[in-house]
């Protein structure tokens, strides 16, 4: 297996981007992310995009040949591979590109993630959200995507490890830092008592506890760590990429307050990259829902159970805080959250991060970041481990 | 709008609460599972018929106030997991009560209702729903 480099990030600006079509987005990403690695567009030889539903938000099946052509690949019959895993389209797609390069069937290998969804009423939009759980047993039943983070946190609430304001205080957090990321759809900070105050989506959960619908696209350019100095001297090292997955119906589980699948994905994530989770000094998590946040930074080892939301809480998860930064770009919470573009938005901040491209968000130090992806309930999770050369 | 097959066939679990039942290593699921996925290979032809027990505790719950559009008439609502006394976890709507009496703990059984409609000519689905069992 060789060794995976990071030598070009591009991302769109994220949110209600009523001129721009799904096209016209990805084409925008993956166009940085290539002005961004020196690349002419030539050396490239393998796409993966992460996408959840364009068959539905745009009805549009077979994105993936839409982008190659596009993107200036089809007349040269480039492979182009859609990859679908519900919020963890975009994670799983990496993984996907990074094992394509790992492996020497590809050697410069573009991943994208893109997501159209404000061209569907908020009904529906919510409606292909709920399929990501069990479409069957739990949607049907009367369960909401929402209601189903609603019931983690209920029981989180109940068991004594989070109280309400600490839940709330993962989405006060992610639009702290909204406030410094210039492609984030909320760009301002807001007090507890508006995450609190907000009008009922699913008790215990408002309406600030929950990512807003987005368009946004975002792009990575992949190549052999040993090539990467051709093309720039500002690239990140993939130290680690660990996917694992979990029961797709959350009451199929013994605990709900955890993610099994992201401890799991975590634990091969640190093992490969020979590091632990002290070693992370800025981590972008799933903050779908905000109890979400608490869930990924228990799961993933900054915390034990019950501490994760005091941390929150006390600010200590911001950038200049001194201990683990999470979700710097603003997390799907206030940066937005165009589903299939999400998990390559969270390589791409953690790529500015460790190559010291943070602007005013510029986390001090940092030679490992961690990106962590999650589909549907917690049923497919992804750990991304990246390092500072 | 869904096809009246996709109903139909899940009416066994939708109206009878009919999960498996691990021959191998006495494991029940619900909804019913063609193989157990402990035991694996070693399980398949030995899945037994199963009726999970219609009397359980709320284990957690949330009132929806946002719901797609075919429950968009009953919002709110409370939707729960229910441990069933047998110890089978259960998504479903929690009915007949009122949203600041629901904790969690609250004895519950299952009831049959409508779940929900396709439009005005769509078929109309049927299933279980929970009522405090006092």
């Amino acid at each position: 297996m060789r060794e995976v480099a990071v030598i070009g990030i591009g991302v769109t600006k994220f949110g209600e981007l009523w001129n721009k079509s799904f096209r016209a987005l990805g084409i925008e990403a993956g166009m940085k992310a290539m002005e961004d690695a020196n690349l002419s567009g030539s050396e490239i030889d393998g796409m993966f995009i992460g996408n959840l539903s364009a068959g539905r938000f745009i009805n549009q099946q077979h994105i993936d040949a839409l982008v190659a052509d596009y993107t200036g690949m089809a007349s040269k019959h480039i492979p182009a591979t859609r990859v679908e895993a519900g919020g963890a389209s975009g994670g799983v797609a990496f993984r996907q590109g990074v094992m394509a390069v790992a492996s020497g069937m590809h050697d410069v290998v573009v991943v994208g993630g893109a997501e159209k969804m404000t061209d569907l009423d908020d009904a529906s939009i919510n409606s292909i959200m709920d399929s990501t759980a069990d479409s069957e047993w739990e949607a049907e039943m009367g369960a909401t995507f929402a209601s189903l983070h609603a019931m983690i946190a209920q029981r989180m609430i109940y068991e004594g490890t989070a109280t309400r304001e600490e839940i709330a205080s993962v989405a006060v957090n992610s639009h702290f830092h909204g406030a410094f990321n210039p492609n984030a759809q909320f760009k301002k900070a807001v007090p507890i008592e508006t995450v609190l105050k907000s009008g009922p989506v699913a008790t215990p959960l408002g309406m600030f506890d929950t990512a807003p619908i987005s368009d946004g696209a975002a792009s990575v350019v992949l190549c052999p760590l040993e090539d990467a100095k051709k093309y720039t001297d500002n690239f990140v090292k993939v130290a680690s990429v660990a996917q694992a997955s979990d029961t797709l119906a959350l009451f199929q589980r013994p605990d709900i307050t955890s993610y099994g699948a992201t401890v799991a994905a975590s634990q091969k994530a640190y093992e490969a990259a020979g590091i632990t989770a002290a070693d992370i000094k800025v981590a972008e998590v799933h903050d779908v829902y905000s109890v979400g946040g608490i869930m990924a930074l228990q799961d993933l080892g900054f915390y034990k159970k019950g501490e994760a939301g005091k941390a929150m809480l006390e600010g200590r998860c911001h950038f200049d805080s001194g201990s683990v930064a999470i979700n710097t770009s603003g997390g799907l919470k206030a940066r937005g959250h165009p589903i299939g573009a999400t998990g390559v938005a969270q390589i791409v901040e953690i790529a500015h991060q460790l190559r010291g491209t943070a602007d005013n968000r510029q986390v001090k130090d940092a030679k490992y970041g961690l990106a962590q992806n999650v589909g549907g309930m917690g049923s497919a999770v992804t750990v991304s481990i990246l390092e500072a050369i | 709008m869904s096809g009246v097959a996709r109903e139909w066939r899940e009416i066994p679990g939708r109206y009878n609460l009919k999960g498996t039942k691990c021959g191998n290593c006495g494991k029940v699921y619900f909804p019913a599972r063609s193989f157990c996925p402990e035991c694996r290979r070693a399980s398949m032809g030995k899945m037994e018929e199963y009726y999970v027990c219609r009397t359980g505790k709320v284990f957690s719950f949330s009132v929806v106030h946002e719901a797609p559009e075919a429950n968009n008439l009953q919002k709110p609502y409370v939707v729960a997991m229910v441990k069933t006394d047998d110890n089978v976890m259960i998504t479903a709507q929690l009915v007949d009560v009122e949203f600041d009496k629901v904790e969690i703990g609250m004895p519950v059984r299952a009831v049959l209702r409508k779940l929900s409609t396709d439009g005005e000519s769509g078929i109309i689905r049927y299933g279980y729903k929970f009522v405090p069992n006092l």
